[in-house]
């Protein structure tokens, strides 16, 4: 009891150190989703309007993706950055870029996958419409993304949902040091095996609202969207 | 609306010649050799029972299907090199999840930048006007397909297709969709609408193509058709004898 009210106590004035994580777990988690979404939604949207020899073994192949354990991503990222590794040279190991880009390989299947299941549906419904008006290639593409904007606003907050909380492999890429790649889930696992639960429960309770607020504002975007008939 | 047609010029995709056209589906042969010319202007008439065939003729003609068999030319063209002098309405309305206004704007994008009036034009024309910044999702059915073929008039077709676009609408937009066909079919557009409805037929066509078993059974002026049918079967679909 006395961990969770000093917990709060850290949250509510603010603590530099907690807040040092906190900030840098959503940069690194943030612009991994930005990344991230401008791979995955036209690659999404693409594998569903065009039909070519091994598309549904692409589908298939995303889908299974979609499960990759985590220390898996982060072991075949560390051995790409590691000094003798393809992209050792870049010197990004233990640096938040190697987690971005850890948690973009992790996420990108997520949002392409769920956003092909989105434009697939879609197209299924728009393609005679599309073929009666012209509207093809490019114009096609951007027609799908506006239009299912809130469903793949909901698959793009999902993948922010397994970004932020991902511990695995962005431990194994950013080495959880202090002042420089620390996140909220690295910082837990350590300050948990420290026995430092005060720090480990603020964090944990910053994790759990931010969890809150994105399964929110998905139900939000989900009830705008069928408010207006837009979904 | 139409400006660069001028009032009773022909449409250039006349005729329509549709020789020997064969669709299978599965195992069951859904158009059974059709032969067809269409070398009048203004509105046709698909008529024929459930299962006869012709929204897969229409389909046909408008490139979304391609037949087994068959050649289809229009006017010097084929179907692919005429798709972009052709609009459909179909059945169910497809609009996109976004106002009326935007939807008009999607299909005539460079209309929407060079003459933006012209869209709450075709938006008058179907009486939608006030209805122009709601989505268009939440329009009524009715509203919803005269908003379809609004977009669809935009392109100024020279071949409008109609499938069933009126079936299980209300009075109102049915006799919107219908003067603005007339309107249409008067400029030049040649209008090839399929129908259920007999009284449909008898207010807007000029010719009927009747249809049974994937095949034409019977092409006349629609005053002889509904006065004299040559065929049984059609003699027996008026009658409002149930065919399978």
């Amino acid at each position: 009891m006395g961990a969770l009210t000093e917990a709060f106590r850290l949250i509510i004035t603010l603590d530099p150190d907690l807040f040092e994580i906190l900030w840098l777990s959503i940069r690194v988690s943030l612009i991994a989703l930005i990344i991230s979404a401008v791979i995955s939604l036209p690659l999404g949207t693409w594998l569903a309007i065009t039909r070519f020899p091994g598309r549904k073994f692409c589908i298939l192949l995303l889908n299974a993706l979609m499960g990759i354990p985590p220390v898996v991503v982060g072991l075949l990222v560390y051995l790409l950055l590691s000094r003798s590794g393809p992209l050792g040279w870049l010197g990004l190991l233990y640096t938040p870029s190697a987690m971005i880009i850890a948690q973009v390989v992790l996420i990108t299947p997520i949002i392409a996958a769920l956003s092909n299941q989105v434009i697939e549906n879609l197209h299924q419904e728009y393609s005679d419409t599309f073929y009666s008006l012209g509207v093809t290639g490019r114009r096609a593409v951007v027609a799908y993304l506006v239009d299912a904007r809130y469903a793949l606003t909901t698959c793009i907050l999902a993948g922010f949902g397994r970004a932020i909380a991902e511990v695995g492999a962005v431990i194994i890429v950013g080495g959880n040091i202090d002042h420089l790649t620390r996140v909220m889930t690295t910082a837990i696992a350590l300050e948990t095996s420290k026995g430092n639960l005060t720090l480990a429960l603020s964090l944990g309770t910053i994790l759990l609202a931010l969890s809150l607020l994105v399964n929110s504002l998905v139900i939000g975007v989900r009830e705008y969207a069928a408010k207006r008939q837009y979904a | 609306m139409n400006t660069l047609r001028s009032a009773n010029m022909p449409s250039s995709l006349l005729p329509i010649r549709i020789s020997d056209l064969r669709l299978i589906k599965g195992d069951r042969t859904v158009l059974a050799g059709v032969n067809l010319m269409i070398d009048k202007p203004g509105i046709t008439v698909i008529m024929g029972p459930n299962g006869a065939g012709k929204t897969l003729l229409l389909r046909c003609l408008h490139g979304l299907i391609k037949p087994d068999q068959g050649q289809i030319t229009l006017g010097q063209l084929r179907v692919a090199g005429s798709r972009d002098q052709q609009a459909m309405v179909f059945q169910q309305p497809v609009l996109l999840r976004r106002t009326a206004l935007q939807n008009l704007a999607f299909a005539a994008p460079e209309i929407a930048k060079s003459e933006p009036q012209r869209l709450i034009q075709a938006l008058e024309s179907v009486h939608l006007a006030d209805r122009a910044h709601q989505p268009a999702r939440m329009l009524s059915g009715g509203e919803q397909q005269r908003l379809s073929l609004a977009r669809a008039l935009l392109s100024e077709p020279a071949l409008l297709l109609l499938d069933e676009a009126t079936a299980s609408l209300d009075p109102a937009s049915v006799l919107v969709i219908e003067s603005l066909v007339k309107a249409q079919s008067a400029q030049g557009t040649k209008v090839i609408l399929v129908s259920h409805d007999q009284g449909q037929a008898r207010r807007l066509a000029d010719d009927i193509v009747f249809m049974s078993d994937g095949r034409v059974a019977e092409q006349s002026p629609a005053d002889q058709f509904f006065i004299a049918p040559q065929t049984p079967v059609a003699k027996a679909y008026l009658a409002g004898e149930i065919l399978f």
